[in-house]
């Protein structure tokens, strides 16, 4: 990490974190991700502001992709397949644990809330487990 | 949900997305380097949940004041409290896929719009899992009332 990391890293974040509060400010809800897309088709007055944050963050991405071509996902860490299956974890524990880094890891780690300050610490310790295991075996792409 | 509620939605979500890739979010080698405690250990995942973190912390006491958001009737914040299994074991398998590819949700969503076949089968793979999980939920569910059922009638 350089120093550029770290101050892109802080902006980033500020920006997600002014996100994520306009959320709470004019739609009275929690910026997260997994929640909204994992009900993004669910038929309730909400279902068009679900589908519109998930064609905004779309719409970011193809502005990235055009304006920082250096910033989209290129190379991958793990075999095809581990992608995909890691996908599948990925959206099964994140509706069963209700979060996952945006709703938990910062809606929920702001608000002190005990479910996502354990949640937190969880995903991360599994995650870095999972790194290792990784490394340890020489798992790469 | 009124259009504006819809508007600023989209608007909220190219700003999120914005933000992650100013933050290097959208590169699974930077968040498997943040997991990768006992390696070459890349911290930059901590100052943007940071800098996320103090800005929301702040503006979420602020809206929390107000009787009501701008454009809805209640502010949906969790109330649940209790610490019960499905967190852990949720939070667990998220984590250990968010370890094997290096991405969350946001980040998933925000690289697939580059068409790669990692991103791709990483966004199918979720949906599969979220789709997973409801037809789980309900038969744990539809158990469990037949349980609840059986024991009130031996009851």
């Amino acid at each position: 990490m350089t120093h550029t990391d770290a101050i892109y890293g802080l902006a980033g974040g500020a920006m997600i974190g002014l996100a994520a509060a306009a959320m709470l400010l004019g739609n009275g809800r929690i910026a997260g991700v997994s929640g909204i897309f994992g009900n993004a088709l669910r038929n309730d007055g909400e279902r068009m502001s679900r589908l519109a944050f998930v064609l905004g963050l779309l719409a970011g991405g193809g502005i990235l992709a055009i304006l920082w071509p250096a910033r989209m996902p290129h190379v991958a860490v793990a075999p095809l397949e581990m992608i995909l299956f890691a996908g599948i974890l990925v959206g099964f524990g994140t509706q069963l644990g209700s979060g996952c880094t945006s709703g938990h890891g910062v809606c929920g780690v702001a608000r002190l809330s005990p479910r996502s300050l354990i949640a937190t610490g969880t995903f991360m310790a599994t995650g870095a487990i999972t790194v290792a295991l990784m490394h340890a075996f020489g798992v790469s792409a | 949900m009124r259009p504006r509620n819809v508007i600023l939605s989209f608007i909220i979500g190219v700003v999120f997305a914005l933000g992650l890739g100013l933050a290097g979010m959208t590169i699974p080698q930077k968040i498997v380097g943040f997991l990768d405690f006992g390696g070459h250990w890349d911290p930059t995942l901590l100052f943007v949940m940071g800098g996320a973190t103090v800005v929301y912390a702040i503006a979420f006491r602020l809206i929390r004041r107000r009787e009501r958001p701008l454009f809805a009737d209640v502010l949906a914040v969790p109330t649940r409290r209790d610490i019960d299994a499905r967190l852990i074991a949720g939070a667990s398998l998220f984590g250990i896929g968010w370890g094997m590819g290096g991405f969350c949700p946001g980040p998933g969503l925000v690289g697939s719009v580059g068409l790669g076949s990692q991103t791709l089968l990483f966004v199918a793979g979720m949906t599969g899992g979220v789709v997973l999980y409801r037809i789980w939920d309900r038969a744990v569910n539809r158990v469990g009332a037949r349980a609840t059922s059986a024991t009130a009638s031996n009851g």
